[in-house]
């Protein structure tokens, strides 16, 4: 069941804010979601004041300099700093992309930076992504194949793997998975953008021969049907790619087969 | 309990405090695809009472003339002519963005400035289909 407010102990006050130096002129205030879980007081929004002539272009850049120079208690993930490992991936102005590849420029007023939407927050902003994984796992993301092996590869004609194409880019940042309104209702039952287009890629694969195996554990009330189309997933994905597109072809898949 | 999960994962029961939910609905910026979705929803709700409305009248008609008159009052009425026009504006909707679904449901419309331009289609469509119907129903009426 949907529920539109947050939890009590999960509703956001006030925090700290820690003001720029004296004689700083390029200043740009940072409202990060905090939330301590030694204290487990409620999470707090504290409001870090940059002096942007000294900070790297990147969302990423700034928050590295506000832990590195103004406070070291700031928790985020982040590793390859050019979108390829889907580490940093947050909630930035309103809506949830990498912070390594989002221009602080990009961003009119102050920057508001939350952990990734309608998750269990480990600590400020790294979410809980236990329960997402256990979902990756269930659509056993790995070719298979009921025929003798190849004595080399198994090869694809191009047309065959240029259906794979905007698939495999996925670097499982779960920004859609997050932005899906449905997801946060449903997220215990159904799989979420995602993981969808991660089976779908298995699908799609010339490759794969347990077509018929994967739409069956697909073929749910919940773990497939619970899309509705919204398309916040498209409209998020920082890599471009199209999740609603992916879940829309294994619905047609689910009617072809009928 | 085993003292870590498979993959690693700390037991729920070692957490000292219970971990907050991250703000959703709270902080995430609208935009027009799932506004036009969130709209389709209550258009459906607006039509199925709608549909009871319906049944009303239907009802009135056949205990006869006495409660039909009461009923087409109402309907004159200002509270009654706002249904009435919510009530178009809910079926023009529900319908237009129903065939934008059809589309989509046999695969076409994904890209995201095709789902753009199709859900302003769908808006604009709306205003002018509502527009239509009054201005034929009160021409109907010999409003003008």
């Amino acid at each position: 069941m949907a529920e539109l407010t947050l939890p009590a102990n999960s509703k956001p006050t006030t925090g700290k804010t820690w003001k720029a130096p004296a004689g700083v002129k390029n200043i740009k205030t940072f409202q990060i979601y905090r939330w301590d879980p030694d204290t487990g007081a409620n999470p707090r929004i504290d409001a870090y004041e940059v002096d942007m002539d000294s900070c790297g272009p990147m969302i990423l850049d700034a928050i590295i300099k506000i832990k590195n120079e103004i406070d070291s208690t700031l928790t985020f993930r982040r590793s390859c700093r050019e979108g390829v490992c889907g580490s940093c991936a947050m909630n930035i102005d309103g809506t949830n992309t990498l912070a390594c590849t989002k221009f602080t420029s990009e961003v009119k007023g102050d920057v508001k930076i939350y952990p990734l939407p309608h998750m269990p927050v480990v600590k400020d902003l790294v979410p809980d992504l236990t329960h997402i994984f256990a979902q990756y796992e269930t659509i056993e993301p790995w070719l298979k194949s009921d025929t003798p092996p190849a004595t080399r590869e198994r090869l694809q004609s191009p047309a065959e793997r240029a259906k794979l194409d905007g698939l495999w880019e996925c670097i499982l940042c779960f920004s859609c998975s997050t932005s899906c309104p449905s997801y946060w209702w449903n997220g215990d039952r159904y799989l979420g953008p995602a993981i969808l287009l991660q089976a779908y890629r298995f699908i799609a694969d010339s490759r794969d021969e347990a077509t018929g195996e994967r739409l069956d554990n697909l073929e749910d009330p919940f773990r497939l049907y619970r899309c509705h189309t919204i398309m916040n997933c498209t409209k998020t994905c920082p890599k471009g790619l199209n999740p609603a597109k992916a879940i829309g072809e294994i619905k047609k898949l689910m009617v072809e087969r009928r | 309990m085993a003292e870590s999960l498979s993959n690693g994962a700390q037991p729920q029961s070692k957490q000292p405090h219970p971990r907050p939910l991250s703000p959703h609905l709270q902080v995430y910026k609208p935009q027009l695809t799932s506004i036009t979705s969130i709209l389709h929803r209550f258009s459906g709700i607006a039509l199925s009472a709608g549909v009871l409305y319906l049944l009303c009248w239907l009802l009135a008609v056949a205990q006869g003339a006495e409660a039909f008159d009461r009923l087409q009052d109402f309907n004159g009425s200002i509270i009654g002519r706002l249904l009435l026009l919510g009530w178009t504006v809910a079926f023009f909707y529900h319908l237009l963005n129903g065939i934008r679904h059809l589309a989509w449901d046999a695969g076409f419309g994904f890209e995201l400035p095709t789902a753009y331009k199709s859900g302003y289609a769908v808006l604009i469509g709306t205003a002018v289909l509502t527009i239509t119907a009054w201005v034929v129903g009160y021409f109907q009426m010999g409003a003008f």
